[in-house]
């Protein structure tokens, strides 16, 4: 049977919730804006949910639809042999990836409304926030290349708009131009890999280059390996890994949100999905995938040693948000794509409570980020302690969460995969390790202790809550705001337990196999064993976090002063953003101030009014000097002016220069 | 005896130049005025060397008359040079009034 | 007898020329240029146009030299100054005019077999041949030209007479 899916409407609804708010929504009453905004993402989800359905009941993948106005099929480009279609495509794949989007987005948006109902520009939020969720459905119904590079710089256009949502403030608009430009340096490795694919294959749809590739078996490394890893540049780029992960935590200036939107379910995934997506061209390139994979484990430890000593609430998520991103990358790397895009799912899951439970701390508490500043919150905010509980045991991977399923596939996967396979699952295995502890921390610091929210003069951070906010005494947040808490606590307990095997298999056609544990030698209980060394890792972590955070004492700061030199460098990012600020960005502000100051502005644009004018006035002086009224010359110049003429005469009339070979002149009468 | 008709060119070139040089050379605007005479009447020259030449014979001769076609020409160029002499010589004569010289050199300014 | 005189009446005129430049005083200027117009009436004869010969003599060497004589008297400016106001004259004028000397020399000069010969047994010209042409199908333009004489007369009474009379 062959339904129609309204693929097209996915995206144009929230499009739809755009246009709306953004021309109309200044004007318009709060109550209206937000029900416009709800509205389009619940209309896209029921969508989705219906097209789940109709596959369940018998409809087959992949579909494939091109978007046709009227019965014209909208060609995009067809010039010459470069011919791009707006085509989506909904498998598998997509389908999982939908129902996070629309999902997951659906519950962000309900708990906005409570979250900013107190901000100015509530219109402009909703309208940003419609524009994402078109842009990131657009990217992943996309069929081709450039309809998802549409999708990608779109993401990344929303994400500066909401990061930068608050432009008055400095830090905020800046963090907003840094997200958006290492995006672009992302982008062009983007690119780069688009147009070495163009040159390869012809074509840019998924469809034709992945027959293209199983038409030639003989085809490995050399120019798959470099379109692979220019478009790993492009996935680092967009989901935070080394060495562009830089604008991730800066990201956090944005509201609340916005980081548990982008920054943890939606955006940054976008690279996982990319290279799932094109994990045929991966496939055949052992080299990309362990780069992949390094790239991976390494940006999973790195960004858990800097979360363990960073102070404020969101910069831990933001840290751990990378770092589970190595993870998804990992899994990749080691071709276990559907374990990573499993993983995709249960952080998406934990990850955007972790991010709405710190809103609701911080809303609770009127503005304070900083943790050194909270506790104690557990009888105050109840329900966003029980529910942020529920995160936190997911991400740390404890049994019988989310978290625990999806980590302790990806961490087998990667055992398996042969030596260099056992070292990136010891990495991982460590980063897991450091990713409980810091969580914990976080927990303790945040919810247990004495409070220390009304004994310090509460400095106001208001990173992510405007000034209009007065400060109330901690209360727990509106129920539009806890309402999607619930919900999503119930998805990290329970998400996971679909199961590795049924994921696995229900991906496979579009991702390739999954690794059975009992074919593997060792067999179910090899698999088990892991986990259950992954699972005392974690609770390893969990103790230490308890030993040092959960009464008050000093083992944490004596620890601190004994590894100052470790401490200072971890707390200080590992100057990382100093050392790009000193290679890359000193560099090229010297170089374009001298090129725009010196050379735009000075040689071009005076130096052409400058030119233009002295042309203009040493032509005049000259010229000037031809009407000197004085007799002899003007005849000098007549007779000058008849030489010429008589010598083009002469030319003209007796064909040759000066006779040179012979004149002949006579007249022929007529009538003779 | 006969003389080919190319000196009779010849002779009229040269007085041609001899009348430019004239009008480049001389101070006097009298005498730069009989340079441009000069000039006139090398053209008048070779107008009548070369209806001469070709003139026809025969019935062609009545009937195209090249000849004398060329010799009124020079006529007609006779008569306007007489008439821009009298009025090249009325415009040196106010020029003198106004000015109080007959150099070239000091009649640089258009206006009298 | 042909080439006799011409070559006589030719030296004749381009002495004359040359004298004309080599002078300082306009009245030699004008002197020699009274001979280079009788030189050249002489030419004309020889060329077979009786009647232009003689007009030669009447209106160029007998009227019109005869005004500028009187106009270098009247003026009696005196002998040329030596004034140098131009150097273009010389840098730029001098070359045009050997280029026009040269190339109008050169095209005569290759093309000299086909231009062929004059000789005095050739038929002159007469009047009535001139009257002919002149007053049959030239009629309008000698007209003409008598009312350009005319307005000639005017123009030079006009710009001569002295400032002050009515």
């Amino acid at each position: 049977m062959n339904h129609i899916f309204f693929l097209q409407l996915i995206p144009l609804l929230p499009l739809a919730g755009f246009l709306v708010n953004g021309l109309l929504g200044r004007r318009l009453p709060k109550a209206l804006v937000s029900t416009v905004a709800l509205a389009a993402p619940f209309a896209a989800f029921l969508l989705v949910v219906r097209a789940a359905y109709l596959i369940w009941s018998g409809s087959t993948f992949p579909v494939v639809e091109t978007f046709a106005i009227g019965t014209r099929t909208a060609e995009w480009i067809n010039a010459g042999p470069l011919h791009v279609d707006f085509t989506f495509a909904l498998d598998q794949l997509t389908l999982v990836m939908l129902l996070i989007i629309t999902g997951v987005g659906f519950l962000i948006h309900i708990y906005s409304v409570g979250y900013m109902s107190h901000e100015e520009g509530y219109w402009r939020y909703f309208a940003y926030l419609n524009l994402f969720l078109f842009f990131m459905s657009v990217l992943v119904l996309a069929e081709n290349f450039l309809l998802m590079f549409v999708g990608w710089e779109g993401v990344g256009l929303a994400s500066y708009l909401l990061i930068g949502f608050y432009f008055d403030k400095k830090s905020a608009a800046d963090a907003g131009k840094k997200a958006f430009v290492v995006n672009r340096i992302g982008d062009f490795g983007f690119l780069l890999g688009m147009f070495l694919l163009l040159a390869q294959f012809g074509s840019l749809s998924f469809g034709s280059i992945g027959t293209s590739l199983a038409a030639q078996p003989a085809l490995q490394g050399g120019i798959l390996t470099a379109i692979a890893l220019c478009l790993v540049v492009g996935a680092c780029g967009k989901s935070a890994q080394i060495p562009l992960y830089i604008w991730l935590p800066d990201a956090m200036e944005g509201p609340t949100p916005v980081s548990a939107l982008i920054h943890a379910a939606t955006m940054v995934t976008a690279g996982v999905y990319m290279i799932a997506r094109t994990h045929a061209i991966f496939d055949r390139s052992p080299f990309a995938l362990a780069v992949v994979a390094i790239i991976g484990a390494a940006t999973a430890l790195f960004a858990a040693t800097i979360g363990l000593v960073q102070t404020d609430i969101k910069r831990v998520l933001a840290y751990s948000t990378i770092s589970q991103l190595g993870y998804m990358f990992l899994g990749c790397g080691v071709a276990a794509y559907s374990a990573a895009i499993f993983h995709l799912m249960t952080h998406a899951f934990f990850k955007a409570l972790l991010f709405l439970a710190a809103g609701s701390v911080i809303h609770g508490l009127s503005g304070e980020q900083d943790m050194r500043n909270m506790g104690g919150l557990r009888k105050k905010l109840p329900i966003t302690f029980w529910t942020m509980t529920a995160g936190v045991l997911a991400i740390s991977g404890i049994f019988p969460f989310a978290g625990f399923f999806s980590k302790d596939a990806d961490l087998y996967d990667a055992f398996e995969h042969g030596a260099s396979g056992k070292a990136i699952w010891f990495v991982g295995l460590v980063a897991a390790g450091l990713t409980s502890f810091y969580m914990f921390r976080l927990w303790y610091l945040t919810f247990f202790g004495e409070s220390r929210a009304e004994t310090q003069t509460s400095a106001v951070n208001d990173n992510s809550h405007s000034t209009l906010h007065t400060s109330h005494s901690v209360h727990e947040s509106p129920w539009s705001m806890l309402a999607p808490l619930v919900i999503l606590a119930l998805l990290s307990i329970g998400g996971g337990w679909i199961g590795m095997k049924h994921f696995g298999d229900f991906l496979a056609p579009v991702v390739g196999a999954v690794v059975d544990p009992e074919k593997e030698p060792g067999g179910e209980t090899f698999d088990y064993f892991l986990s259950v060394v992954a699972v005392a890792v974690a609770a390893l972590g969990w103790f230490i976090a308890h030993l040092f955070y959960f009464r008050k004492n000093d083992r944490a700061a004596k620890l601190a002063a004994a590894m100052s030199g470790v401490h200072s460098l971890l707390a200080n990012k590992y100057w990382i953003d100093e050392l790009y600020n000193f290679i890359f960005v000193r560099p090229l502000k010297a170089i374009s101030t001298f090129i725009l100051g010196w050379i735009g502005e000075g040689v071009i644009i005076r130096g052409s009014t400058w030119l233009l004018g002295g042309i203009v006035m040493l032509t005049g002086e000259l010229l000037r000097r031809w009407q000197s009224g004085n007799l002899r010359s003007y005849a000098a110049w007549l007779a000058a002016g008849a030489a010429v003429l008589i010598l083009f005469a002469g030319y003209a009339i007796t064909g040759t220069w000066l006779g040179a070979h012979g004149i002949d002149i006579h007249i022929n009468w007529a009538g003779r | 005896m006969h003389v080919p008709s190319s000196w009779y060119l010849i002779l009229s070139a040269l007085l041609f130049t001899l009348g430019v040089v004239g009008f480049l050379i001389k101070r006097n605007l009298i005498t730069v005025f009989m340079s441009i005479e000069l000039m006139l009447n090398a053209v008048n020259l070779s107008f009548v060397t070369f209806g001469h030449m070709w003139r026809a014979t025969g019935q062609a001769a009545i009937d195209h008359r090249i000849a004398e076609r060329g010799q009124i020409f020079v006529f007609f160029v006779m008569m306007v040079a007489a008439a821009e002499a009298a009025v090249g010589l009325a415009v040196i004569i106010a020029i003198f009034r106004a000015r109080g010289t007959l150099n070239v050199d000091q009649i640089d300014l258009m206006k009298l | 007898m042909h080439l006799v005189l011409f070559l006589i009446f030719a030296g004749f005129c381009l002495a004359g020329a040359v004298n004309l430049l080599l002078q300082t005083h306009p009245i030699n200027s004008a002197l020699s240029l009274i001979v280079v117009m009788s030189s050249l009436a002489v030419l004309y004869l020889l060329l077979g146009a009786e009647f232009l010969a003689i007009a030669q003599i009447i209106v160029y060497a007998g009227a019109v030299m005869v005004l500028f004589t009187f106009v270098v008297m009247l003026l009696n400016v005196g002998e040329e100054e030596k004034t140098n106001g131009s150097k273009i004259a010389k840098t730029i004028g001098f070359p045009a005019a050997v280029v026009i000397l040269g190339v109008i020399a050169d095209i005569i000069l290759v093309a000299q077999r086909s231009l062929g010969r004059v000789s005095l047994d050739e038929p002159i010209t007469t009047t009535k041949d001139l009257s002919a042409v002149l007053f049959r199908d030239l009629l309008l333009p000698f007209e003409l030209t008598s009312v350009l004489i005319l307005i000639a007369i005017l123009g030079a009474v006009a710009l001569a007479r002295k400032e002050g009379h009515s």
